[in-house]
């Protein structure tokens, strides 16, 4: 397309733009929640987390060393140097007061007149000098009010407070694990069971074979909401009751229908030659799948097992239902962040890191295998 | 026992035993059950061989019928009896008392809005994103950043745009996106072009897409040249009822627009503002989905033969025609399959709603109606009742892909 | 030594579609057969019956005597090279070459044995450790045909194996194949293809298939010279030998045809009946064979179209009738200024074919 004689290119200008536009507001979210997740409470109350990106207007109060301990004589007066800010912070001072009610009656490098022969000045980096006659040096610090831009300030405190504090009730640690627990035999199991019913659906002739695939293909979008009930009600009877059991389990039958599928359409297309030829080969029907068809299979079942993991990983409603009891202990990661939605509704530094906690390890996931993920999309959304 | 022992556990008893169960039932069959020697080798082996794939299906077999065929059944019996009543048969009795809920209409009417406005803002975007990062140098990362909602939770993305709807009292610095954008407007002109007018084009772009769609539906029965059965000639003056009420809904709003009295300067608390409010909740949803309609559709352009392209342009196409007519119609199917598919997920949507809004402040939908009814009134035969609508209202998509299935084997 | 033997042999798919009927053939070891057939003639379906890939509806396949119907492919004694080669892509060549021997739990010394010699024969020695997306055409070939010779089967049974190759390559790998025969005398070859100079040249004998049936089982010269019936004389030479339609009018030693164009032909090599007087025959000439002549002629049309090869010059005759097959000749050397011209061909007494009802009146009891 590019090559054509011809084109305009300030189309071209237009649709990077546009993509470029596309991508940030589709981004956006996610990094605001990001970002917010490494400032502490008071800067999310205080100002939007867009704001911290940058140097950040910000009024601060702060008091100059005591004079009793620091003041040195200098040709018969008394001084007092400091600095306002941290040693290595960028701070810049835009002005500065010395009362509550006039906060910005100063320029950086001006002199403020404080009666009984003191004065005191403040330069733009921070330092200030105040100085004045033996007897008035006393005393405690005097308070500025100064107008600073503050540079971007990121803490790890969130995280630290959310996985590691073994106090914290609210934190992620556990139900991190349960997670997990859920996650990896939801994942491992149903692929096992699906590969090889992928391959009799696929390369064995037996009468009912069409009527089966049909059958999993309509299983394929039954509502899940429907098995909720009955299947809570089996899982009581037959004493399995909630628990990690009963959600893998659940796991694993709502996610083969997608499994066969998958593994059957890839299968189907693999060369009828090399199974022949193994067959000739003198190969069992077992080693043709296990040595043959499975290896083959690796995309396909790459592409499910990253599908029912995000799938495991994210799921609420399973957990809730056949999962969750009323002690709580196996809370997982998604219904933590509903509670905290609940009790800490406005606590945005505990809700942010819990949900970046719980969307990490998918993002990580995801970028790492995208490519089989897009393939499963192709392979696996219904025709 | 630590659970993740335990885990560890099953992974190893599960997989262990799954392959156990398929080696040694397959040893079985071929060593002892029909063994391949005697004088009726032959006719062992083709046992053997047509006894297999039920060797190979049977463990899918058990766990698809007890995890998914029987709780269907299980569900519409329960839906006729009453739990209280010691599971008795009571007919209708809980559709009846279903239907008489004002909440359970509120739900079936936010699930349409969803169907509606989800799965065609998520293929629109999705085509437009497809379309565009197609043509540049860095589409792929540009692609791959519009996908990653995909792997992202509903609740943490419910999350995410909690942090956008957010709202701080008057006087206070807004951290909510939304709120700062919003408190821009002051009812001057600005406030006239988007808020006022945008609406309104849209609303009416909507009334008037729907309406061609309605006229494609009905001309066949106009024209008289409707070669169609009397059922589906039923099915299009349904669907095209359907179609002229969201046209009135659309007429409506437009006059609502152009009414509404809006409180300039004021944050708004976006999740309980009645009716908008559930178009805030789609917009996560269109949010994740986009990315996947995306994904399809930019694989079944690439798919467009370079030819047809190549002689559009030397007929003189300009983009958008090449666009509109040339390349969308070729990808036609596509379009239908991720539109489906969007619409599976957006039926069964719940942890989105139920982590923002729990259904409060008139966003209910029928999934969360269900949990609800299940969960916190524990009315076995409401909560299944609603179940099966939801059932039903799956069953076209299930009905045509299993056909769709059946032409394809043949 | 294996000699294979196929008796009444029939295939009905499921569904009821019949491809093959009443197949009997006999091939002595050492043999290399090739099958050969328009599309669709269920060479391929015959050849994978042999292998065991598909099951015979009825009759009986003996491999050494053996009754082979019921046996699974890989204890048959055959190996297979098929024409995608099916080299497993996970596997390098090494491994590819010994998977059926691993299978069969043969020791790794004997496995290395039969690898290396396989791989010294078709020289891929230094392609052992590749996988086989790392290999051209060619290459892959010689690995399916070595991933058999490893095995050393009494059959080897081959699927069109040249047909994805491109047309030089397709001419070495045949050369390949034929001198791999040479080395293994005892050994059998089943060989299907569609293309007649592969079957030309290779073959011991070619069976040829038609209208799910056997049309001819011979060596390659006597299907060219004495074809049994119209079908396997059009489908074996190119261009297609020449048809033309006229009635018996002598019978005896020294069969007399007179053609419906006019021409008349003396044919002293097919002896006739009394009865056969009258009888309405097709004479077959092949174009090679046609020479131009001045006097008594088989063959008299105008010249619509001629292609001049150098070595040879085609003459595309103006057809009589509306189906465009007019008479084609190939005359040796260089013929300018044909074009548009009427031109007599006739043929040597003994080079004219005669078919009755399609079939040869050679063959006749």
């Amino acid at each position: 397309m590019q090559n054509i004689a011809g084109n305009r290119s300030s189309l071209v200008w237009a649709v990077h733009l546009s993509v470029l536009l596309l991508v940030l507001l589709w981004v956006f979210p996610t990094v605001g929640l990001f970002v917010s997740s490494f400032r502490n409470a008071d800067q999310i109350a205080t100002s939007g987390w867009w704001a911290s990106l940058g140097k950040v207007e910000q009024n601060i109060v702060v008091r100059t060393l005591d004079p009793d301990d620091f003041r040195v004589e200098r040709n018969g007066r008394y001084f007092v140097d400091g600095k306002l800010f941290d040693q290595g912070a960028e701070a810049e001072v835009g002005a500065w007061g010395t009362s509550s009610l006039e906060i910005d009656k100063y320029q950086p490098g001006e002199e403020a007149d404080l009666g009984k022969g003191r004065t005191i000045t403040v330069d733009a980096a921070g330092n200030y000098t105040w100085s004045g006659p033996e007897a008035s040096m006393t005393g405690r610090g005097k308070r500025l009010f100064v107008t600073a831009a503050i540079p971007p300030d990121f803490t790890l405190a969130n995280y630290d407070n959310m996985l590691f504090n073994e106090d914290n009730v609210e934190g992620m640690a556990n139900a991190f694990f349960n997670t997990l627990t859920v996650t990896i035999p939801a994942t491992i199991i149903p692929i096992v069971i699906a590969a090889f019913a992928a391959y009799a659906l696929a390369w064995m002739e037996f009468p009912g074979r069409a009527l089966l695939v049909a059958a999993v293909v309509g299983l394929l979008v039954v509502p899940l909401q429907l098995a909720l009930i009955p299947l809570l009600k089996l899982h009581l009877d037959i004493g399995i009751g909630k628990g990690y059991l009963g959600v893998w389990l659940a796991h694993t039958g709502f996610g083969l229908p997608l499994a066969i599928y998958l593994l059957r359409n890839y299968m189907v297309g693999l060369p009828r030659d090399i199974i022949e030829n193994a067959r000739v080969d003198g190969a069992t029907e077992f080693q043709i799948f296990s040595r043959i068809i499975l290896p083959l299979s690796f995309p396909a079942l790459a592409s499910f097992s990253i599908f029912q993991f995000l799938w495991t990983w994210n799921d609420l409603l399973v957990a809730k239902v056949f999962l969750i009891d009323a002690s709580g202990e196996t809370t997982v990661m998604t219904n933590q962040i509903v509670e905290l939605l609940g009790t800490r509704g406005g606590n945005w530094e505990i809700l942010a890191t819990a949900a970046f906690v719980s969307i990490a390890v998918p993002l990580v996931v995801f970028f790492l295998m995208q490519r089989y993920l897009v393939r499963g999309l192709m392979a696996g959304s219904v025709k | 026992m630590h659970p993740a022992l335990q885990g560890l556990i099953t992974i190893v008893l599960g997989v262990g035993g799954c392959l156990g169960y398929f080696y040694l039932a397959n040893l079985a069959l071929d060593k002892y059950i029909f063994p391949p020697r005697l004088d009726d080798a032959g006719r062992n082996i083709n046992r053997a061989n047509l006894t297999r794939p039920w060797l190979f299906l049977l463990p899918a077999l058990i766990a698809l019928g007890v995890y998914l065929a029987y709780p269907v059944i299980e569900t519409l019996r329960l839906s006729l009896t009453d739990r209280q009543l010691d599971g008795a048969f009571v007919g209708f009795a809980n559709y009846q008392q279903m239907f008489g809920e004002p909440k359970f209409w509120e739900a079936m009417r936010n699930n349409m809005l969803w169907l509606i406005v989800v799965p065609a803002a998520s293929t629109a975007f999705g085509l437009l994103a497809a379309q565009l990062t197609d043509r540049i140098g860095w589409g792929n990362i540009a692609k791959s950043l519009i996908f990653m909602p995909m792997a992202i939770s509903f609740v943490g993305a419910s999350v995410i745009f909690k942090l956008i709807y957010d709202a701080r009292p008057m006087g206070q610095a807004q951290i909510g996106v939304l709120n700062v954008v919003w408190l821009q407007f002051d009812g001057g002109i600005g406030s006239l072009l988007f808020l006022r007018l945008l609406p309104v084009i849209i609303l009416f772009a909507f009334a008037g897409i729907v309406a061609y769609a309605v006229w494609i539906v009905l001309r066949p029965i106009f024209s008289g040249s409707s070669a169609a059965g009397i059922l589906v000639k039923l099915v299009q003056v349904l669907l095209s009822g359907l179609g002229l009420y969201l046209i009135g809904l659309a007429l409506f709003n437009i006059v609502s627009v152009f009414g509404a009295d809006y409180t300039y300067g004021v944050p708004q608390n976006w999740l309980t503002l009645p009716f908008w409010n559930s178009f805030f909740l789609m917009v996560v949803l269109i949010w994740i989905q986009t990315g996947f309609a995306m994904v399809i559709l930019s694989a079944a352009l690439r798919g467009i033969p370079e030819e047809t392209i190549e002689a559009a342009i030397v007929d003189g196409a300009n983009p958008f025609q090449l666009f509109f007519r040339i390349k969308v119609p070729q990808i036609m199917g596509t379009i239908v399959v991720v539109w489906t598919t969007i619409t599976l997920t957006v039926l069964k949507v719940f942890d989105i709603v139920y982590a923002m809004s729990n259904g409060q402040w008139q966003t209910q939908v029928l999934a969360n109606y269900m949990f609800d009814k299940l969960f916190r009134a524990n009315d076995w035969g409401v909560g299944s009742a609603s179940a099966i609508i939801l059932m039903l209202m799956v069953m076209p998509i299930l009905v045509w892909n299993v056909a769709n299935a059946r032409k394809e084997m043949r | 030594m294996a000699d294979l033997k196929l008796v009444g042999v029939d295939k009905t798919y499921p569904g009821g579609i019949n491809v093959l009927k009443d197949i009997n053939l006999e091939i002595k070891a050492g043999e290399l057969i090739v099958f050969v057939g328009p599309s669709g003639c269920g060479k391929s379906t015959l050849l994978r019956m042999i292998a065991g890939l598909e099951r015979i509806t009825s009759g009986t396949l003996e491999i050494n005597g053996q009754l082979m119907n019921d046996v699974p492919p890989a204890q048959r004694g055959i190996a297979m090279v098929f024409q995608s080669y099916a080299l497993y892509p996970h596997m390098t060549v090494r491994e590819n070459m010994s998977f059926a021997l691993k299978i069969a739990k043969q020791s790794q010394k004997k496995i290395d044995e039969a690898v290396n010699n396989a791989a010294r024969i078709l020289q891929l020695e230094s392609y052992l450790d590749r996988l086989p997306k790392a290999l051209s055409g060619g290459q892959r070939q010689r690995v399916a045909i070595g991933r058999s010779i490893v095995r050393d089967p009494l059959v080897y049974l081959f699927d069109e194996p040249l047909s994805n190759l491109d047309a030089a390559l397709r001419v070495a790998t045949r050369i390949e194949i034929a001198r791999l025969k040479e080395d293994m005398p005892e050994r059998t070859m089943i060989y299907v293809t569609h293309d007649q100079v592969e079957a030309m040249t290779l073959a011991s004998r070619i069976v040829v298939l038609a209208n799910k049936g056997i049309a001819q089982v011979g060596a390659p010269l006597e299907l060219y010279e004495k074809p049994r019936n119209e079908f396997v004389a059009q489908f074996i030479g190119s261009p297609a030998m020449n048809l033309l339609p006229g009635e018996i009018t002598a019978t005896g030693d020294k069969t007399t045809v007179t053609l419906n164009s006019g021409g008349v032909v003396k044919i002293p090599s097919v002896p006739t009946r009394d009865d056969d007087l009258g009888r309405e025959v097709n004479i077959g000439v092949r174009p090679e064979d046609f020479m131009e002549t001045e006097g008594e002629y088989i063959y008299s049309g105008k010249v619509e179209i001629t292609e001049a090869l150098g070595e040879v010059t085609l003459l595309y005759f103006k057809s009589e009738t509306h189906d465009g097959i007019g008479v084609i000749a190939k005359l040796p050397g260089i013929h300018s200024g044909l074009r548009n011209r009427e031109v007599r061909v006739t043929a040597a007494a003994d080079r004219v074919h005669l078919f009755a009802d399609g079939q040869s009146l050679l063959y006749r009891e």
